[in-house]
């Protein structure tokens, strides 16, 4: 029979191989599940997973579709390691993206070069302040941040149709729930012409980069990490655990709130209710699938893109129902903690009664 | 305002039935929680079971096929959770988030082809007599049999924990589980039939939802439900009886912001010059919830003495 | 009765890397107390759980009364006539006597059945009990009891008792050695394991000594001496530090009226501690396990603060201070566990010594670590103390006990501190290792740092202290000179009764 033994090193290759066998291992199960929906099952996985590499507009659509899904990853990979669980990143990215928007919509007569960082600056505040919340109740009521971290979703997604039905309503708009369309000084600059890449794409490449130095060269990487394994090991070496769940929390709650404002101020170009449209929810997946490193996230958020992008085209071209990609992303989450497992435990053969 | 809309007696037979889904769903997290075992897939598992149910109801027509559909729904997705943790040894946390945004995906998917279907509805168990005295009778005697159920249910589960020795291995486990290990007891076997008990119950409140409350299938419908239900386990502390007050007081802030919201409660405020709408009203059952979630665990001390120690920490079953 | 009750016949058990049990051959009769004696290590706790059936032998064959005997578990050895008292309880704090006795039994009597069945049979052994008491509001004797008397209910053939002394005072140990004695006139076997040579010999009928494995020796304790019992436990004569020359110093640490409340539900309030510690200076500090010397650690440590001007570092208040700023000037601790406390099991050696060696040794500019500094320290760390690993990317959850204690206790003493508090320094430690720790606190005092030393092993204290207190219910007894206490003056102190040290004067030099 088969007996799990606890790996006594970290095996950098195995952790690196892991994340990629479960992206094989879901295509070939997300193959079997299109199979059982009727279609051709390598046409599908071809026009998801491969496909869109060969396009060029699909591959500035795959960065396009990939920023906010690692800008948010990044953020919530600090707090998942030292076990802060911030599942609210949707909420913080709708937030941030409604103060960003406010402060364009404030200015809407005003153009100016400082109108851009402004709302960056309050796209950040709004998604940090909305995290604080579940953070503030934590340390201070020991409230279960998962559930009002959650709970905020809701929330927030109702604020913004309050706020763009109500006192954001473009009031040229025939009463459609939507904000003035932006004006050019509160757009996101087009980094190459005839396609929607922007900048926010360079600053998620620094975020990533600037992420990594922190987490493996920064005493606030190691105390993450510290307080993730071993809570008393932290406490022990000083680690003040309610400062840091309000850095983590606050942290996340930026980067979403960022990637929040990128997208009002990116593709989208005006306050929408559809803004959220489950970024916040699939990071989840990125960083897990990123193993909570950044570069790992950078490569995950990218495969995660690509499961967007293939799946838009699939949905007209075979008629795979979205939800199947969304299917898709879940399972690949299972799988991988399912292979995690190897990375942790060495799988032994043993003859019955050596137990 | 015409708050002559908002009748008492209606008030409270909607707040039952609207407390019936986090009931079932919080009950069955109830039994899972004192194993020692956190499972955040209720969301998950409820919206399968919803989907599940509708799909069987429509099918054969017969909303109790639904019923027993929706649970086996639940049941079917938490032991992918159970596997997952027990035996794969894998994130509690993680596992549960994976099977919420799971859940969702593949209910989306099975359920593409009957939105906007009408599922077969449940007749109500109008009890002979007792239905019939007046106020008390449609207040007490005048749900269908399902709702009856869930009350049983928490009954059951109470004496199940207190009464009976299974019960009382079961919170063996939830609260040392390495001392239940050293005793004898199967921790894996105890919990997992613990995870497929929550699954079940959690697939049951969803088919409520799909079939008796609502009653249609839209996607993504649970809206957030499960998570409630989460949170009213926390409100109990993790006592059966406390589980049925919670559920009753959600469903009453659900009932009561959608009476208000007919009620013409809005325009009322608005005519006062209050820029109020719909979507604050429609807010209240999710900040009530964290203002609850604050409240219980402000006074930790209570709530934490009752909490299964073992709760949330995974078995390696070595020693 | 010719035939033993149980016999074990060349029974092995291998785990990866180490060999637990060769080839373990000795026999238990009715109605005998039988000694397993051995250290930390040699494979006692592994032989006692393959015949509870938790761990199923590799090779070997068991009897017990006569027939072949291999328990699929430990419900099937209850079944048997087989129970055990475990050396780490296991009870379920949040549940009551009562429910607690009923877990460990197969077919329960009613409710109100079994607590009068309570109150009857732990009367009956000396060993009264409330069952409707929660067991997490007991002491740790008590919940003892709770275990033996859930074994009692059984009517077993066969008790294993696995270091029952280690949790109880010496009273404590006086009331549990009649309860065995009943038990042995009643003809029940008491399969009876420690390390403690006085308590063996007082207790046992016959000894089976096992060293690394394997059974080294069987005796009769009463014609040995402690002296001879040791060498065949150890196998070797090791070199003791002798505690000796002490010539007090400046006062470094001092400790005036420390009160914490408890840590948690079932935790126990430190009041009014006041001691104070030398340069140069050992202050041993005996105690019951769970009389707060997690707490006065916590305390120490500075991960608990604690009212001002109540812990004084020189003349610095360092009360308020956490435990980062406390190592800055010089105040450091090795808490007792060291997986997840000590050190983080997840992470290297380096990572590990990077934990807290971070102020002290300058591990770090800005927050920014410095790679080679921290390796550097980590291989002084390895080399200085002889840890036994590949290399500092090891894993500190891969090193054996012994190992990982010795790199926990060599990070603090290689950044010499001013004051050093350690808990249970050797708990679990092989006796090389354990004489190497040892040596290395003594050296440390001598260079002209004070040390204090948690400890429930009495035989180590007397080793090394030079002063010595006891701990008892979250009180701290008056310092008195090591040498000289008696272990009838310790009992009573461990007891709560610090008569004995009052009487003695305040903290004479020796």
């Amino acid at each position: 029979m088969l007996r799990l033994e606890p790996r006594t090193e970290t095996k950098t290759l195995i952790q690196a191989l892991a994340p990629a066998a479960a992206v094989l291992i879901t295509m070939v199960v997300g193959g079997l599940l299109f199979a059982a929906l009727g279609k051709n099952p390598f046409e599908a996985i071809h026009t998801i997973f491969i496909a869109p590499l060969f396009d060029p507009y699909s591959r500035t659509e795959l960065l396009i579709k990939a920023s906010p899904l690692i800008l948010i990853a990044l953020g919530l990979s600090f707090g998942f390691r030292a076990g802060i669980w911030n599942i609210g990143a949707e909420g913080q990215y709708v937030m941030g993206g409604l103060a960003g928007s406010a402060v364009a919509l404030a200015f809407w007569n005003v153009e100016g070069a400082w109108l851009l960082p402004l709302m960056a600056v309050a796209g950040i505040a709004g998604g940090a302040a909305w995290a604080m919340i579940p953070a503030f109740l934590k340390i201070r009521f020991n409230a279960n941040e998962i559930l009002v971290s959650l709970m905020l979703v809701y929330v927030a997604t109702l604020f913004l149709s309050a706020m763009v039905s109500g006192p954001l309503r473009d009031p040229d708009g025939f009463n459609f729930p939507q904000s003035r369309l932006f004006h050019d000084s509160a757009r996101l600059p087009i980094l190459m012409e005839g396609t929607r890449v922007h900048v926010g794409i360079i600053v998620t490449m620094v975020a990533v980069l600037a992420a990594q130095i922190f987490l493996t060269r920064h005493l606030f990487g190691f105390n993450v990490r510290l307080l993730g394994q071993a809570p008393r090991a932290a406490a022990f070496s000083g680690v003040n655990a309610k400062r840091l769940t309000v850095i983590c929390l606050g942290l996340s709650g930026a980067m979403a709130g960022l990637a929040g404002l990128f997208e009002v101020a990116g593709p989208i170009g005006q306050l929408q209710p559809s803004l959220p449209v489950g970024y916040g929810f699939t990071a989840i997946i990125v960083a897990f699938l990123g193993r909570l490193s950044p570069v790992g996230i950078l490569f995950a958020g990218m495969v995660m893109a690509l499961t967007y992008i293939g799946g838009e085209t699939a949905q007209f071209a075979l008629g795979i129902p979205s939800a199947a990609i969304s299917v898709f992303q879940g399972l690949l989450l299972f799988i991988l903690l399912a292979v995690d497992l190897l990375t942790r435990y060495r799988v032994r053969f043993v003859r019955r009664g050596e137990v | 305002m015409d708050l002559s809309v908002v009748d008492p007696v209606a008030l409270f037979v909607g707040l039952v039935a609207a407390a019936t889904p986090l009931l079932f769903a919080a009950i069955g997290e109830l039994v899972v929680e004192k194993s020692g075992v956190l499972n955040l897939g209720v969301e998950g598992m409820m919206i399968v079971g919803a989907i599940c149910g509708f799909a069987t109801a429509v099918k054969t027509g017969s909303p109790a096929l639904g019923f027993v559909a929706g649970a086996a729904g639940g049941c079917v997705l938490s032991l992918i959770f159970g596997v997952m943790t027990q035996y794969l040894l894998s994130n509690q946390v993680a596992t549960g988030l994976a099977l919420t945004l799971f859940g969702l995906g593949i209910s989306a998917l099975i359920g593409q082809p009957f939105t906007g279907v009408k599922s077969p509805t449940m007749a109500r168990l109008e009890i002979p007599v007792l239905s019939e005295i007046p106020l008390l009778g449609r207040l007490f005697f005048s749900y269908d049999i399902v709702i009856y159920l869930g009350i049983a249910l928490v009954a059951a589960v109470w004496w199940f924990l207190k009464f009976t020795r299974r019960g009382l291995v079961l919170r063996a486990v939830g609260e040392n589980h390495d001392a239940a290990h050293s005793l004898g007891y199967s921790v894996v076997a105890i919990r997992l039939a613990a995870i497929a008990f929550g699954g079940a119950c959690a697939g049951l409140g969803g088919a409520y939802l799909s079939l008796a409350r609502v009653p249609q299938w839209t996607e993504g419908m649970t809206a957030g439900a499960g998570w409630i239900a989460l949170a009213i386990v926390v409100f109990s502390a993790w006592r059966p009886w406390r589980v049925l007050l919670g559920a009753w007081l959600f469903g009453g802030v659900t009932i009561l912001q959608l009476n208000l919201q007919a009620s013409g409660f809005l325009s009322w405020l608005q005519s006062l010059g209050i820029p109020a709408q719909a979507q604050y009203l429609s807010m209240t059952p999710y900040l009530i919830t964290i203002a609850v979630l604050v409240v219980i665990s402000a006074d930790g001390s209570k709530a934490r003495s009752n909490a299964p120690a073992s709760l949330g920490r995974t078995f390696t079953g070595s020693g | 009765m010719t035939e033993p009750l149980l016999d074990l016949d060349g029974v092995s058990k291998s785990y990866p890397g180490v060999k637990a049990n060769d080839d373990v051959r000795f026999s238990v009769d009715r109605g005998e107390i039988h000694a397993l004696l051995g250290e930390n290590g040699a494979g006692k706790s592994t032989l006692v759980k393959m015949i509870y059936g938790l761990v199923r032998p590799d090779t070997g064959a068991m009897r017990f009364a006569g027939a072949a005997y291999e328990p699929a578990g430990p419900v099937a050895a209850r079944a048997s006539g087989v129970a055990m008292v475990f050396q780490h309880f296991s009870l379920f704090e949040a549940l009551t006597v009562a429910e607690n006795i009923e877990l460990g039994m197969e077919n329960p009597p009613p409710r109100g059945e079994l607590a009068a069945r309570i109150v009857k049979v732990s009367k009956e052994y000396g060993l009264p009990l409330e069952p409707d008491r929660l067991v997490g509001d007991l002491s740790v004797g008590i919940r003892q009891r709770v275990e033996i008397v859930r074994c009692l209910l059984q009517d077993p053939r066969l008790l294993i008792m696995d270091e029952p002394t280690s949790v109880l005072t010496p009273q404590e140990v006086e009331i549990l050695f009649g309860t065995l004695r009943k038990l042995k006139s009643e003809g029940v076997a008491i399969l009876y394991i420690s390390h403690k040579l006085d308590e063996i010999r007082q207790l046992c009928d016959r000894a089976t000594i096992l060293r690394h494995g394997k059974v080294v020796g069987t005796c009769i304790p009463a014609e040995e001496t402690a002296r001879s019992m040791a060498g065949m436990m150890i196998g070797q004569e090791l070199a003791h530090p002798v505690a000796g020359s002490f010539s007090p110093g400046e006062k470094l640490l001092s400790i005036e009226g420390l009160s914490l409340p408890a840590l948690g539900q079932f935790g126990v309030p430190l009041s009014d501690i006041s001691v104070s510690l030398r340069a140069g200076e050992v202050l041993g500090i005996a105690g019951v396990a769970g009389n707060g010397q997690d707490e006065f650690m916590l305390a120490l440590s500075g991960e608990r603060t604690c009212a001002a001007n109540s812990i004084r570092l020189k003349d610095r208040d360092v009360s308020r201070m956490g435990p980062t700023a406390r190592r800055r000037v010089g105040l450091q601790a090795a808490p007792e566990e060291r997986l997840g406390h000590a050190a983080a099991p997840a992470m290297t050696l380096s990572e590990n010594a990077f934990l807290t060696g971070r102020v002290r040794k300058g591990l770090a500019s800005n927050g920014f670590s410095k790679p080679s500094a921290i390796e550097a320290f980590a291989k002084d760390i390895i080399k200085g103390f002889d840890v036994r690993t590949p290399g500092t990317a090891t894993l500190a959850g891969a090193l054996s006990g012994g190992n990982l204690q010795k790199f926990v206790v060599g990070r603090e003493v290689l950044q010499e501190p001013v004051v050093l508090a350690v808990n249970q320094p050797t708990w679990g430690v092989d006796a090389h290792a354990a004489s190497q720790i040892r040596r290395a606190l003594r050296d440390l005092a001598e260079r002209g740092a004070g040390v204090l030393v948690i400890s429930q092993d009495l035989d180590e204290l007397m080793e090394i202290s030079d002063t010595f207190a006891v701990l008892a219910n979250g009180r701290l007894s008056p310092v008195r000179p090591a040498a000289g206490m008696s272990i009838e003056a310790i009992g009573r102190m461990m007891g709560g009764d610090f008569s004995v040290a009052e009487s003695g004067g305040e903290h004479a030099a020796p």
